[in-house]
């Protein structure tokens, strides 16, 4: 009687067969929805900085080095992977790729940088205007950001027009030492 | 000779010690998910055990909170030498959300040496595998810096600094 009651369970063992994934070997595809490293389309992006504004883990970082030209840059480091930039951009520029190999040794391998050519318009310097009814959003929207890309810093200010005096402070900008 | 051998066994049996350092919980429940017959790790000889002395491998998960930073310290500086440390999430690269956050110390690298990094909140199990196929060297690295722009400028316009001033005055000169 119970030895008919372990072939029994050797047979219910046996039955799902080998489970296991061979990952590493083999590919393994994602879900439908799922959110890798999102991915910057540098032809469409007008460089309105939606993103770096609503970036929970403040990983997109602005800096204008000067009237035409602004820097980018998305430090994957510290990045959440919750798509509101992707939500967040006016001209869909940012895709959330199903990429998730990300593992590696340096941190530099993770970051993206883009250098966008910003027009200058004669009023106002930068004319988007993302939200109207948060006056605070609407604070860090506007104008000029000075981050410091090189110490992956963000630094919550920002200038309606081109301040030199302040783009020189904030190149030597250092996080406080704990 | 010893070392030889150790040196070449390493890599065959990893035995990994999860160092929780303020962690949400949810990089933890992955690291477990890697560890059940669906993604079996056990297949890299890859074992868990629960005290640093035994490990070779410190699976770091979380931001090293202010409390939980000598605790870190001391786990690692238990473990025996030939020693990797893998940070487990966007926590332990660069601090997450709490990155400037009082109590944070904004990543595990300030606490510890970090080899292996895996981004993600949390990490899928099939990128903690990957991660540590890529230490095993099973796999090649697929991640690299991106650089993206929109048009190459003839001069370096961007640099509107003193050696762009430098430039122009010279301009100027031989207009003159």
């Amino acid at each position: 009687m119970w030895l008919t009651s372990k072939i029994k369970q050797v047979m219910m063992a046996l039955t799902p067969g080998v489970v296991t994934l061979k990952y590493p070997f083999e590919p393994h595809p994602v879900p439908p929805d799922f959110r890798g490293q999102p991915s910057w389309d540098h032809h469409k992006c007008i460089g309105c900085g939606g993103c770096a504004a609503h970036c929970p883990a403040r990983t997109i970082m602005v800096r204008d080095i000067c009237q035409e030209i602004r820097l980018m840059l998305y430090d994957g480091g510290r990045c959440t992977y919750c798509g509101r930039c992707a939500d967040v951009c006016p001209e869909d520029a940012i895709t959330m790729t199903d990429n998730f190999e990300l593992a590696t040794e340096n941190k530099r391998d993770i970051t993206q940088s883009m250098e966008l050519f910003m027009a200058t318009c004669k009023r106002c310097g930068r004319c988007y205007e993302h939200e109207t009814t948060n006056a605070i959003d609407r604070m860090s929207m506007k104008g000029y950001r000075y981050d410091n890309l090189e110490m992956r810093a963000f630094i919550p200010v920002s200038t309606e027009h081109l301040d030199t005096a302040l783009l020189e402070k904030t190149e030597k900008h250092k996080r406080p030492e704990k | 000779m010893l070392s030889n051998l150790a040196k070449k066994m390493f890599p065959k049996s990893l035995w990994v010690y999860h160092c929780n350092s303020g962690a949400c919980n949810g990089c933890d429940i992955e690291i477990l998910n890697v560890l059940t017959p669906f993604y079996d790790v056990e297949r890299f000889g890859i074992k868990l055990v629960t005290s640093p002395r035994h490990g070779d491998v410190m699976l770091i998960s979380g931001a090293v909170t202010r409390p939980t930073l000598p605790l870190v310290k001391r786990a690692y500086a238990a473990m025996p030498e030939p020693k990797i440390v893998f940070g487990i999430g966007s926590c332990t690269i660069g601090g997450n959300m709490w990155f400037d956050c009082y109590n944070v110390c904004g990543g595990a690298e300030k606490a510890v040496p970090v080899n292996y990094f895996v981004p993600g909140c949390p990490p899928r199990p099939e990128a903690i595998i990957y991660g540590v196929a890529l230490a095993l060297g099973l796999v090649d690295k697929k991640s690299a810096p991106v650089e993206l722009k929109q048009m190459e400028f003839p001069i370096d316009m961007y640099e509107r600094k003193k050696a762009w001033e430098e430039r122009n005055v010279v301009y100027k000169l031989l207009e003159d």
